[in-house]
């Protein structure tokens, strides 16, 4: 069964799956879509309280959490949409300055 | 064994979705196709199959419920005509690159406008390039049998496209005659089980459809999809030889009528078929070689076997039952005009625009073209190529 991994723009017709089905879940991860992003939102560490509230209202798992904790943003898959600014309590997202 | 019945077309196909007992069935009414999601609620309250059977709000969700059924690993079908067609074109193009086995019935009817419900084909054929599969029939013996041949066909693994059984609107769909109707366990045992071996919840391996295709992936996957366009044809052709060693009937690609000396032939398709056979059949009676094409398949177009088909003859008549507004001729005109082009001695070709809206197509209309014709055979002579018929005019 072919892999998401192997599915490349270098691949001829033959080699594609059926469809362009994919036979695995989680392979968003292999796509980096943050090239889409126009604007980019900081993460200012010194205003972060960690309530953590940013990470279940990211669209894309962008915000990892580890042991409850959140780290720097996976600018990979962030699509800038802005919304762990809105629900920032603590002003502690904001806008970069292009 | 099989049975002799009365059954008009719709209750032909719903009798052999009964059969088949598909895993879904996603229904939204319109006339002339009303009645195969009618007859086959009665089923689903009988308790003859276990159907899911789901009342969506719109053609366009029937066929986007036919797509979900599908991807989730069941056999899913439904029927429409005319204007639900047209409404089910986006999810249609879906279905087709999702390389999802949806088979749907099509009652063919007249499109808008002016508002119409009576046959013709503008409806069916304008989806004739949306990647289904299209099987058109003459009567509805054909209907049916078509249909005991559509998951196979459109399941199959170097296929896996979805497939329109169509039928001529109130012609045959309403219209009842007697037909072979099969024994349940020989349909059963014939169609066969579906099991992909990939659906949306596989624990194993989840399936993801429908990924986001740019340019880098886009051709491939449109060379793929035309690929098992071309592949059909050979499989259409397995399955019927199956179907004629389990039940006895023949079909093909197309069906040649008195082709092998024809010096003057019609290509048409569907019910007009029979109205214009009684005339090759009085022709010949005449001593005049006249000849008939049935295109039974639009979609893969047998390009191949029509040109062969007709390179004996002089003078052909493509028979339109919709109008392409092309201005230079039908879309079944254009087809055929392509798979002659080739030909080292092509016949003068014509294409007839008849029968719009259910207007009337009798053996004498026939006739009257077998006229032109030889004609045309005789001169050498072609004259205006694009014509209409049966029209009122001054």
């Amino acid at each position: 069964m072919k892999q998401a991994k192997d599915i490349n723009e270098q691949i001829p017709w033959q080699e594609m799956t059926v469809g362009c089905e994919i036979y695995e879940p989680g392979t968003s991860r292999l796509t980096k879509t943050g090239e889409w992003r126009s604007k980019t939102p900081e993460w200012i560490e010194d205003k972060c309280k960690q309530c953590v509230l940013c990470a279940p209202f990211c669209p894309d798992a962008s915000i990892p959490v580890k042991d409850g904790k959140r780290s720097e943003f996976d600018y990979e898959h962030c699509k800038g949409c802005g919304i762990c600014i809105k629900v920032c309590p603590f002003d502690a997202i904001k806008w970069k300055e292009e | 064994m099989s049975i002799r019945d009365r059954l008009s077309g719709n209750e032909a196909i719903a009798t052999a979705m009964r059969q088949i007992n598909p895993d879904v069935f996603a229904m939204f009414p319109i006339t002339p196709s009303t009645e195969i999601p009618q007859y086959f609620a009665q089923y689903v309250a009988d308790g003859k199959v276990d159907t899911e059977f789901i009342c969506v709000e719109s053609e366009h969700s029937a066929m986007s419920a036919c797509l979900g059924a599908e991807a989730a690993g069941g056999r899913a079908v439904t029927a429409t005509s005319s204007a639900g067609l047209s409404y089910m074109n986006e999810v249609l193009y879906v279905a087709g690159s999702l390389r999802l086995p949806v088979v749907l019935a099509v009652s063919c009817r007249a499109l808008t406008g002016p508002i119409n419900i009576n046959h013709d084909y503008s409806d069916s054929l304008a989806e004739r390039d949306s990647g289904f599969i299209q099987l058109y029939a003459e009567n509805n013996q054909e209907v049916y049998d078509n249909y005991l041949m559509a998951h196979r066909i459109a399941e199959h693994p170097d296929v896996r496209l979805p497939l329109m059984v169509c039928e001529d609107g109130f012609i045959t769909s309403h219209a009842i005659e007697n037909i072979e109707i099969e024994d349940d366990t020989a349909v059963k045992s014939f169609v066969g089980e579906y099991k992909p071996e990939n659906y949306l919840l596989k624990e194993e391996n989840p399936l993801a459809v429908g990924p986001y295709g740019v340019s880098g992936y886009y051709m491939e996957a449109r060379v793929a999809q035309a690929h098992a366009m071309i592949n059909a044809k050979r499989v259409i052709k397995e399955v019927a030889a199956d179907f004629e060693k389990t039940f006895g009937r023949h079909y093909d690609l197309i069906e040649e009528y008195h082709m092998d000396d024809a010096e003057i032939a019609m290509v048409i398709m569907g019910s007009s078929a029979g109205t214009a056979k009684a005339c090759v059949d009085e022709l010949r009676g005449q001593g005049i070689k006249a000849g008939l094409i049935k295109v039974r398949v639009i979609r893969p177009f047998p390009a191949e076997e029509i040109a062969a088909s007709l390179s004996g003859c002089k003078a052909v008549a493509i028979m339109d039952k919709s109008e392409g507004f092309s201005a230079c001729g039908g879309p079944l005109f254009a087809e055929c005009a392509g798979a002659c082009i080739n030909m080292d001695a092509r016949p003068k070709m014509i294409d007839i625009v008849y029968g719009l809206g259910g207007r009337d197509f009798t053996v004498a209309a026939a006739k009257s073209v077998y006229e032109r014709l030889g004609e045309i055979a005789r001169t050498g002579q072609t004259g205006p190529v694009y014509v209409h018929m049966g029209q009122r005019e001054v």
